[in-house]
């Protein structure tokens, strides 16, 4: 048994545009432990998303990838061809969207469409399917899964479509579960369901890499955690160490925009400006445009991502020299 | 006592979701379903199962035969004996309605199914496939439509002869390409949708995406281009057989009917009118019924 689920280095997307060639992955490197729940955070267009289909070869065309590796459980699938990479989704890779509103096929009952997924993994009759699909179902704690069975995805609630999506990827066992912001458009107490059950999954033996700009989210379930920026990853440490000492000025300033709310405040802070224009990134630092501490170096050079303590690596030159706040 | 009480109401509720959201759902518990939602779509669906009847049964509903002439009483008005009158030859007109209505119903439906077929299927395939094969799939398609659709059945007509399997094969090759353009257009809507990438994601192979998953959407759209080509083509046909290229006379058909009655509108105008109301019903017959279809077929019309 390989101790590490999923294993990406130095991980590259190129999309050719007309205005040049945009990496919106740059040479990510980040692995999901066995049993693990890891998390990818980051604002908007930052390359979270981008990085969950490249490894799962899902990448929107003309997005390609140009270099580095991605491991399942040891074994190489990046150059696998394309037939042999379909088999190892959703037996071996799973993914489950943001939207469950959109995500099931209007007109297929939801059952049919958990069938599906394991008919198309195990060679079993459609009553053997059925029975996998209703235990899944019970699993996932979805209520009157007898019933459900036969409904359309209009007729579920929000938090029943996300429960059924998860059945849905989960029904084959697979080793690693992508959740690409599975709580976003579920409200509060759906998405503490939600999470709990992640959980759960972990416990039964799937790893999972969550991707959120929820910071909450992260922190509730994540055991490890990646900041992404601009393409690449700027910080990364264990979910305690993280919120305890972060050092990235992007990551503080996070955390600053939720905490400005916490303690009272009247005014929200807020990182300035957005995320650069990835055919404009600045010679330097990606984060330079809008870092407070921003020095002469930063604007240069691309400083290399350093380990500060045991798991926490950084990429920026401030820290050490100027310690935690 | 009060806890069987509560039990019972329990199941009633139970019974009742069952029902609601139950098993497969027959033909006849489709129908009841039409009935109470869209009564003109079920009375539609008789008048077709009638009219089709009719056609099939027209020698045993008629005493006169479809070509009998009877020159003496040529052009007469509707009576007791002849209750759509005669026509040029002193015909039956009621009785040519009902033989030709076996013609009419036939070039109607079949030519609409088959285009229908040929162009949902090359539809999906070029929108989801993209490249190469959508480029040469299209511009076939807008190849055909480039030619004024009548031009090309008349080119059709006189390359391959009259006869009715060639009426079929002109018909739906002159009425494929619209409807491979709008699948293609939904399918390009639907690839990109969160269903058919969460699909991709558990594993479902490209065929199957188009199959299962992209084609079943755009049943509500075919099933609307269905009842619209259906007019379409008894109303081409119509015109071939007027340019002596469809139906050949004495053999009925409306289209052909009308044509003939034209010459006479002034003076027997029921030779006319007859067929014409007879089109004119089938059409609305066939609109109605596919609109009560699409009502009750499409799982998110219906009410939760």
């Amino acid at each position: 048994m390989n101790d590490r689920t999923l294993e990406v280095r130095n991980l590259t997307v190129a999309i050719p545009t007309d205005r040049g060639v945009v990496r919106p992955v740059n040479d990510v490197s980040l692995e999901v432990p066995a049993g693990s729940i890891t998390g990818i955070v980051g604002e908007s267009g930052c390359g979270k998303s981008m990085t969950a289909r490249a490894v799962t070869g899902l990448l929107p065309y003309p997005g390609k990838v140009t270099g580095g590796t991605v491991r399942l459980c040891g074994r190489e699938i990046t150059g696998l061809p394309e037939k042999e990479r379909r088999k190892l989704r959703g037996s071996e890779i799973s993914m489950i969207f943001q939207e469950p509103m959109t995500s099931l096929n209007p007109v297929v009952k939801v059952g049919k469409q958990v069938d599906e997924a394991i008919r198309l993994h195990t060679e079993c009759s459609r009553e053997e399917a059925k029975g996998k699909t209703l235990a899944m179902f019970r699993e996932v704690e979805i209520p009157e899964a007898e019933t459900r069975y036969h409904c359309y995805p209009h007729q579920l609630s929000g938090g029943l479509r996300q429960r059924v999506m998860i059945a849905m990827a989960m029904v084959c066992r697979p080793k690693l579960l992508i959740a690409d912001e599975p709580t976003t458009a579920l409200d509060v107490t759906v998405e503490a369901q939600i999470l709990k059950l992640l959980e759960r999954l972990r416990v039964a033996g799937t790893s999972v890499l969550i991707i959120s700009h929820n910071l909450g989210v992260i922190a509730q379930v994540c055991d490890f955690v990646y900041v992404m920026y601009a393409g690449r990853i700027v910080e990364q440490a264990a979910t305690e160490v993280l919120f305890s000492r972060p050092a990235h000025p992007y990551t503080r300033g996070l955390f600053r925009s939720v905490n400005s709310l916490r303690e009272g405040s009247d005014t929200l802070e807020t990182i300035p400006g957005v995320v650069p224009n990835l055919l404009r990134l600045p010679a330097g630092c990606s984060f330079s445009l809008r870092c407070g501490q921003c020095g002469a170096d930063c604007e240069k050079n691309m400083p290399e991502l350093t380990e500060t303590e045991p798991g926490h690596r950084v990429r920026c030159f401030l820290t050490g020299k100027e310690g935690t706040e | 006592m009060l806890r069987t009480k509560q039990k019972q109401i329990e199941q009633a509720a139970d019974l009742r979701l069952q029902s609601q959201i139950g098993e497969e759902e027959r033909f006849g518990d489709l129908m009841r379903r039409m009935a109470r939602e869209n009564k003109t779509a079920v009375i539609s669906f008789f008048v077709i199962i009638l009219m089709a009847l009719a056609a099939a049964l027209a020698p045993l509903l008629t005493p006169y035969e479809e070509n009998g002439m009877d020159l003496l009483h040529r052009l007469s008005a509707p009576s007791a004996e002849h209750l759509l009158g005669t026509d040029e030859g002193g015909r039956d007109v009621l009785t040519r309605l009902l033989f030709g209505a076996r013609v009419s119903l036939l070039i109607g439906v079949v030519p609409a199914l088959l285009s229908l077929i040929l162009g949902a299927v090359l539809g999906v395939i070029a929108g989801y496939r993209g490249g190469i094969t959508d480029a040469v799939i299209m511009r076939i398609a807008d190849v055909t439509l480039a030619f004024p659709s009548m031009l090309l059945a008349m080119v059709m007509m006189y390359a391959l002869g009259g006869g009715i399997l060639n009426v079929f094969l002109t018909l739906t090759l002159v009425n494929w390409a619209n409807v491979a353009r709008v699948v293609r257009s939904q399918t390009l809507k639907l690839k990109n949708s969160e269903f058919v990438e969460a699909a991709r994601i558990i594993g479902v192979s490209r065929d199957r995406i188009m199959r299962r998953h992209i084609l079943p959407n755009c049943l509500p759209t075919l099933l609307v281009l269905f009842t619209l080509n259906i007019p379409a083509s008894i109303l081409t046909e119509s015109s071939l057989s007027f340019l002596g290229l469809g139906i050949q006379p004495p053999n009925a058909s409306w289209g052909l009917m009308i044509n003939t009655g034209r010459q006479y509108l002034y003076n027997a105008p029921w030779l006319s009118f007859a067929p014409g109301a007879a089109i004119m019903l089938t059409v609305l017959a066939f609109n109605f019924l596919g609109n009560g279809l699409l009502d009750v077929l499409d799982p998110r019309m219906q009410k939760q």
